[in-house]
C-alpha cells in the first residue's frame, strides 16, 4: 500500500481531521456522547491508519514502543493522581468537590483530568495491541 | 488530612498505584522495591483496620464523598477485615519469595511487568473484599481475573498458556454470569449498594427475576471459586503457573470468591431467602461432598505434585462450602476458619514446592524420589502442611475440621461426621504418596547432589508453615474473627 498514490494522499488529508475529531469527542464528553474512552480509541485509530498506509516502522518512529507502554501506565497514574489530589485537599479519595472553591467547577475539573487519563491509557492499550499483532514475525526475523 | 480516616481507600489504591509506577520504572529491582513497599503497606493497613473493626464495629468510606447508596461505598466489617488481612498478608509473604523464584522461571526483561501484574491482581482481590457496591465488585473481580490469567500464562511450561486460556474462558463465563446476576438485581431494586439492595429486596414482589439473579450469581461465583464440578480450570492453572503465582493464587483467589458468595447469600439475599425458601442447603451439601470425595480420589492418582495439591484444593473448597450448607453460626465459623487455614496451608505448600522445583527442576513424584535425604527441611515442611490438609491435631487443618464436625453434630447429622473423617483418610492417601517417594526411595543419581533451598525461598515458605502450625495451636485470631464474622452474617450483631 505504500506506493498507492490515492491512499497516501487521502490518508494525509484525513489523519489531521481524525485527530481533531478525537479532541472534540474528548472535550465534548461533558455535554454529549463521548469522553475519554471513545477519544482514546479514535486517537489510536488515526495512528493505526497511519501505520497501515505508511508502514509500521514509520509509525514506530512517531510513537515508539517505550512511549506506548508509558502511556498505558501514565493514564492510570493521572487518574489516581486526581484521586490523591482529592485526598490532599481534605476530601475523600476521588473527591472532586474540593478541587475548586466552587464545588460544581470542582466536579468539572475532576472529570476533565480523569477523562484525559482514560484517553491516554485507552489509546496506549489499543496501540500496544496493534503493535504486538502487526509486528508478529517481524521482530523475531 | 488524617491518614487514619482514609485507610479503606488506601488499602486498594496503594497496590493499584504501584502497578503503573512499576511499568513506568521499567527496572526490575526498582519495580520490586516499589511493589514490595505497597504490599507491606497494604498489609499494615489491613491489620490496623482489623483492629478498628474488632474494637468499634464496621467502617464505611464514601468514595468521592458521594454518600451511599448513591456513591460507591467501601465497607469493612468483621468478615471483610479478615479476608483483607489474609489476602494482603499472603501477598506480603509471597512477594519477597517472587524475586528469587521468578529469576529462574521468567525472562528477565519481563520481571517489571510481572511485579505490575502482581500488584494489579492484589488490588483487585482486595477490592472485591472491601467494596460495598455490586458493580464495583464485578470490576475488581475482572481486574484480579485478567491479571491472574497473565500471571499464569507466564509459566515456563508451554502448557501454562493453554491452562491460562482455559481459565480465561471459564473465568469469563463466570464473570458474565455474575454481571447478569448483578444486572437483574439492579433491575429489580434500582440500587447497586449491597446493603441498600438487601433492604429493597424485602419489598420486591416479583420473585422470578430475583431467583434468576440468585441462580446466575451462584453459578458465576461457583465457577470462580472452583466448586465441584466447575473446577476444571483449576488443576492445570495451578500446576503450570510460575511457583510464586501458584502459591499466591491458591491462597487467595478462590478464597476471595468464597467471600463474594457469602456476601451475596447472607448480606444481600438474606439467609432466609436462600436457605429456608430454597433447597440451597441440600444442593450445596451434595456438591461439597462430591468435591471432597471425587477431587481427593483424583488427587491420589496424580503424578505431578502441583497437580496433586491442586486437586486437593478442590476437595478443601468442598469443606468450605460444606460449612456454608449448615446455615448455622458454627458452620459459618468453620467456613471462615477453613478459608484462612486452608489459604495458609496451601500457600506454604506451593511455596515449598516452588523451592523443590528450583532445586530439582520439576515436581513429579518420580523426580522427587529420595528428596527427604537431599532437602530434609523442605520435605519436612511439605509433610507438616500435608498433616494440616489431613487435619491432624496441632495443625491449622484440625481446627477447621473440628468446627465442621461440631456443626454437623449440632444438626444431629452423625453420618456427616463419619463422611468428614472418611474424606480425611483420602487426604492421608495422597499425602502418603509424597511421603513414600520422599523418604523410602533412593534419590535419582543425577539429583543426589541437590542442596537445600536458598534462604530467599526457604524463609517466606517457613513463615507460612509457621503460621499453619501457629493457627493450629492458638486460635484466638482465626476462630475469634471467624466467629464474629459468622455472627455478623447471620444478623446477630451488625
Amino acid at each position: 500500500m505504500k506506493r498507492d498514490m490515492v491512499l497516501r494522499v487521502v490518508a494525509k488529508l484525513l489523519i489531521p481531521f481524525i485527530l481533531l475529531f478525537a479532541i472534540y469527542v474528548q472535550f465534548h464528553g461533558d455535554f454529549g456522547p463521548g469522553g475519554g474512552f471513545q477519544a482514546g480509541v479514535i486517537l489510536a485509530a488515526a495512528m493505526v491508519f497511519y501505520a497501515m498506509i505508511y508502514g509500521l516502522d514509520n509509525a514506530r518512529r512517531v510513537l515508539p514502543d517505550w512511549l506506548v507502554e508509558s502511556m498505558l501506565a501514565a493514564g492510570v497514574l493521572l487518574y489516581l493522581g486526581v484521586g490523591f489530589a482529592g485526598l490532599l485537599l481534605g476530601g475523600n479519595f476521588l473527591d472532586y468537590f474540593v478541587l475548586d472553591r466552587d464545588p460544581v467547577a470542582g466536579q468539572h475539573r475532576g472529570v476533565f483530568w480523569i477523562e484525559l487519563g482514560v484517553a491516554i491509557t485507552v489509546c496506549g492499550v489499543m496501540l500496544k495491541i496493534f503493535y504486538l499483532f502487526a509486528a508478529r514475525g517481524q521482530d523475531e526475523a | 488530612m488524617s491518614v487514619a480516616a482514609h485507610l479503606p481507600a488506601l488499602q486498594v489504591v496503594l497496590p493499584l498505584a504501584a502497578a503503573p509506577l512499576a511499568v513506568l520504572l521499567r527496572n526490575r529491582t526498582a519495580a520490586f522495591a516499589l511493589v514490595l513497599a505497597a504490599t507491606w503497606a497494604a498489609f499494615a493497613i489491613s491489620v490496623l483496620m482489623w483492629q478498628q473493626v474488632a474494637a468499634s464495629g464496621p467502617l464505611s468510606y464514601a468514595l468521592g464523598s458521594w454518600p451511599p447508596p448513591w456513591g460507591i461505598e467501601y465497607r469493612v466489617d468483621a468478615l471483610s477485615a479478615l479476608v483483607l488481612m489474609l489476602v494482603s498478608g499472603v501477598a506480603a509473604v509471597v512477594l519477597p519469595y517472587c524475586r528469587a523464584s521468578i529469576e529462574r522461571e521468567i525472562r528477565r526483561d519481563n520481571h517489571y511487568l510481572f511485579y505490575a501484574m502482581f500488584a494489579l491482581c492484589l488490588s483487585g482481590l482486595l477490592g472485591i473484599a472491601i467494596t460495598g457496591d455490586a458493580f464495583n465488585l464485578f470490576v475488581f473481580l475482572e481486574i484480579s481475573s485478567l491479571s491472574s490469567y497473565v500471571l499464569i500464562a507466564l509459566g515456563r511450561d508451554r502448557r501454562a498458556l493453554l491452562a491460562a486460556y482455559q481459565y480465561l474462558i471459564m473465568g469469563t463465563i463466570g464473570a458474565t454470569f455474575i454481571v447478569i446476576g448483578v444486572g437483574l438485581l439492579y433491575l429489580m431494586t434500582g440500587t447497586l449498594n449491597l446493603a441498600d439492595m438487601s433492604v429493597r429486596l424485602q419489598s420486591v414482589t416479583s420473585h422470578r427475576p430475583v431467583l434468576a439473579a440468585l441462580a446466575f450469581l451462584t453459578v458465576g461465583i461457583s465457577l470462580k471459586l472452583a466448586l465441584f464440578p466447575l473446577h476444571q480450570w483449576l488443576p492445570n492453572a495451578y500446576a503450570y503457573a510460575p511457583s510464586a503465582v501458584s502459591a499466591f493464587l491458591a491462597a487467595t483467589a478462590t478464597k476471595v470468591s468464597v467471600y463474594a458468595l457469602l456476601r451475596f447469600y447472607f448480606s444481600v439475599f438474606g439467609e432466609g431467602a436462600v436457605f429456608k425458601q430454597l433447597p440451597m442447603a441440600e444442593f450445596m451439601l451434595v456438591l461439597a461432598l462430591a468435591g471432597m470425595f471425587v477431587a481427593s480420589a483424583v488427587a491420589i492418582f496424580q503424578d505431578n505434585l502441583k497437580r496433586l495439591f491442586a486437586y486437593s484444593s478442590v476437595a478443601q473448597i468442598g469443606y468450605i462450602v460444606l460449612g456454608i450448607s449448615f446455615d448455622s453460626v458454627t458452620g459459618l465459623t468453620a467456613t471462615v476458619v477453613h478459608l484462612v487455614n486452608h489459604a495458609v496451608t496451601k500457600g506454604a505448600l506451593f511455596l515449598l514446592l516452588g523451592a523443590v522445583m528450583a532445586a530439582m527442576g520439576g515436581v513429579t513424584l518420580a523426580r522427587v524420589r529420595g528428596i527427604g535425604r537431599v532437602m530434609p527441611r523442605t520435605t519436612f515442611g511439605i509433610v507438616l502442611c500435608g498433616l494440616s490438609l489431613i487435619g491432624v491435631p496441632g495443625t491449622a487443618g484440625f481446627v477447621s475440621k473440628w468446627y465442621l464436625i461440631l456443626a454437623a453434630m449440632e444438626k444431629g447429622q452423625w453420618w456427616l461426621v463419619f463422611l468428614i473423617v472418611l474424606s480425611s483418610l483420602l487426604a492421608v492417601a495422597y499425602v502418603w504418596r509424597f511421603v513414600e517417594a520422599a523418604y523410602f526411595r533412593a534419590p535419582r543419581a543425577d539429583l543426589a547432589q541437590v542442596r537445600e533451598a536458598p534462604l530467599a525461598l526457604a524463609l517466606p515458605a517457613w513463615l507460612m508453615v509457621g503460621a499453619t502450625v501457629w493457627f493450629g495451636l492458638d486460635t484466638s485470631v482465626t476462630v475469634g474473627s471467624a466467629a464474629r464474622a459468622a455472627a455478623m452474617l447471620l444478623g446477630a450483631v451488625p
